[in-house]
């Protein structure tokens, strides 16, 4: 199962030529810089943009083919659209607003009643929408497009508007969306917290282009992807947790293949949590230090090594049984390793460096 | 007949502002110009325009007599015919700059909700323009009552037919010892045009509170 997006067009500046496939369900997030293209995915999909050529695949439906002729106006084409200013109708309750799409749609899986719960709008039903602050605003929007029983939602920078304590706030609700609603979903963000919280696929864009496509976990820990040159660059494990040491204060995680011990966490056994480990945290060793205080070594193979020029500094991609890490070191620490691709070595992390993001 | 000239003239007024603020085609800025015609030209000369077009010999004023029995010229009808042209730019005028005004983002976001064009019209489009078109509305009531050269010329001045206040005030004056009923005249004119103008500015602020602007 899959969504498969094919996309050529002629701006005066630039040119799109975007090709990517990802597995349905599941969030993908189109990430890049402004002007790259990934808004024009988005109108393209919506329908609001008629590009050269442009081919949707979702399991094997087209919903969109220029090619074949299944080109629909937006209002027939079943696609959820999320701006990243709410555009609730002001003249309408909280409650009207949601119902909007649903009147109009085909009676379909997304109950009024799931989506209010599972978005927390139960009390602001009776609200006008100019009554609400930014984060439940972008909630009802949320469910209003879900309401419409869409094909594909999209969502374009939904909490870009917001402050990040509104962010904050809003985040649950999206990861509790994802797992409960088998929706595909397009998610276009500036946001790498947005990225590792949200994205099952990523996919790179740049200058029009694709340059990098994959699982969340594997994208993330690419060392030779302009993704790793970021200060906040780091690599994403899908865990489980599977033991708790309230002696030692200390939780048990199971994921890429490897064992992490981290704090305590309140999470029941069994529970799924995806981490987040710093590239900058990660510190590379030869054989296992003796008397030291880190709890995780992690034994791997270098899979890349790739220079960062404006830090002075390398990136290592490292492979694990089941996963990738990265970090960032100095060239010297290279040459002291004597660090090259297909290379055995140890990677070094804290317990209170691993930041623990949804499920 | 005031309120039968804002009553017909009011949603083809909204008609006409929402073709001259949505479309582009050829003819648009001489439909543009013959909506705000009667803005400019000496409101004689409309009136003269009306006799001509509407009098029982003229093109549509001659197919209506003969084939409705209904005629125009100096009757309350036309009275409201020619305060409904004179009018007609002023209620344009505020529609078509509330439904500029909409952000066009709503219409795309009801677009994606599955609305169709005229759905979207009807609930989204003229919903958000109603502060323009009830104050368009009001004021036109008001310039309504107050009309003169076009409905002399055309609707003639016949007391509880198609006097409209300046033609009662105009007639006062041309009695002599008329200028008292004349001052009391004017100062209906006067209470009825503050009114007007009160009212329309106090429900546009109700419905744009209402509306979150």
């Amino acid at each position: 199962m899959s969504l498969s997006v094919l996309l050529r067009h002629q701006f005066p500046s630039v040119q799109i030529a975007i090709e990517f496939e990802v597995p349905t369900p599941g969030v993908t997030v189109l990430f890049g810089p402004s002007g790259a293209g990934k808004s024009t995915i988005i109108s393209a999909a919506a329908g609001l943009l008629r590009p050269d050529k442009c081919r949707i695949v979702i399991d094997g439906q087209a919903l969109a083919d220029t090619a074949s002729g299944v080109w629909l106006p937006p209002e027939r084409r079943r696609m959820g659209l999320v701006f990243q200013d709410a555009r609730l109708f002001p003249h309408m309750s909280v409650a009207t607003n949601l119902r909007f799409g649903l009147r109009r749609a085909a009676p379909g899986p997304v109950q009024f009643d799931e989506v209010v719960e599972l978005l927390g709008i139960g009390a602001l039903l009776s609200r006008r929408p100019h009554t609400l602050s930014g984060g439940e605003r972008q909630r009802v929007a949320i469910g209003r497009a879900l309401l419409a029983q869409p094909h594909l939602l999209l969502m374009d920078e939904p909490l870009a508007s917001l402050d990040s304590a509104r962010k904050a706030e809003i985040m649950p609700y999206l990861t509790r969306l994802k797992t409960a609603l088998r929706l595909p979903v397009l998610y276009v963000t500036h946001s790498l917290d947005e990225v590792a919280e949200l994205a099952d696929s990523l996919v790179l864009i740049d200058a029009g282009r694709v340059i990098g496509c994959g699982p969340l976990p594997e994208i993330a820990a690419r060392a030779d992807l302009p993704l790793a040159q970021r200060d906040d660059a780091g690599a994403v494990l899908l865990c489980r947790v599977t033991e708790h040491d309230p002696a030692r204060q200390l939780s048990r995680l199971e994921g890429g293949g490897v064992t992490l011990w981290l704090p305590l966490l309140d999470t029941p056994i069994g529970a799924e949590r995806r981490i987040r480990i710093p590239a900058r945290e990660v510190i590379l060793a030869g054989k296992v230090p003796e008397s030291i205080s880190v709890h995780n070594v992690v034994p791997g193979e270098v899979r890349r090594i790739a220079d960062d020029a404006r830090g002075h500094s390398v990136l290592v991609e490292i492979a694990l049984a089941d996963g990738s890490l990265i970090s960032r070191v100095t060239p010297d620490a290279i040459v002291k390793l004597a660090l090259s691709a297909g290379a055995p070595v140890l990677a070094l992390i804290k317990s209170t460096s691993i930041e623990v993001l949804g499920a | 007949m005031a309120a039968r000239a804002v009553g017909f003239g009011l949603p083809l007024a909204v008609i006409t502002a929402f073709v001259l603020a949505r479309f582009r085609f050829p003819g648009r800025p001489i439909l543009n110009a013959l909506v705000h015609l009667p803005l400019v030209l000496p409101p004689v000369v409309t009136g003269w325009l009306l006799l001509i077009i509407f009098g029982l010999r003229g093109p549509i004023g001659s197919l209506l007599n003969d084939w409705f029995g209904v005629r125009l010229v100096f009757t309350t009808a036309g009275a409201s015919l020619a305060c409904a042209v004179m009018i007609f730019p002023v209620m344009v005028r505020a529609i078509r700059l509330s439904l500029e005004s909409a952000d066009p983002g709503l219409d795309q976001a009801a677009r994606s909700l599955g609305a169709g064009r005229l759905d979207r019209l009807l609930n989204v489009t003229l919903p958000l323009a109603s502060p323009g078109i009830l104050v368009g509305g009001i004021v036109a009531y008001a310039t309504c009552l107050g009309e003169f050269g076009a409905v002399i010329t055309f609707a003639a001045n016949i007391p509880g037919q198609t006097q409209t206040l300046p033609l009662a005030i105009y007639a006062a004056l041309q009695v002599p010892g008329g200028e008292s009923k004349a001052a009391e005249l004017s100062l209906v004119s006067l209470a009825l045009a503050l009114i007007g103008l009160l009212l329309s500015e106090w429900i546009g602020k109700r419905l744009n509170a209402a509306l979150g602007r």
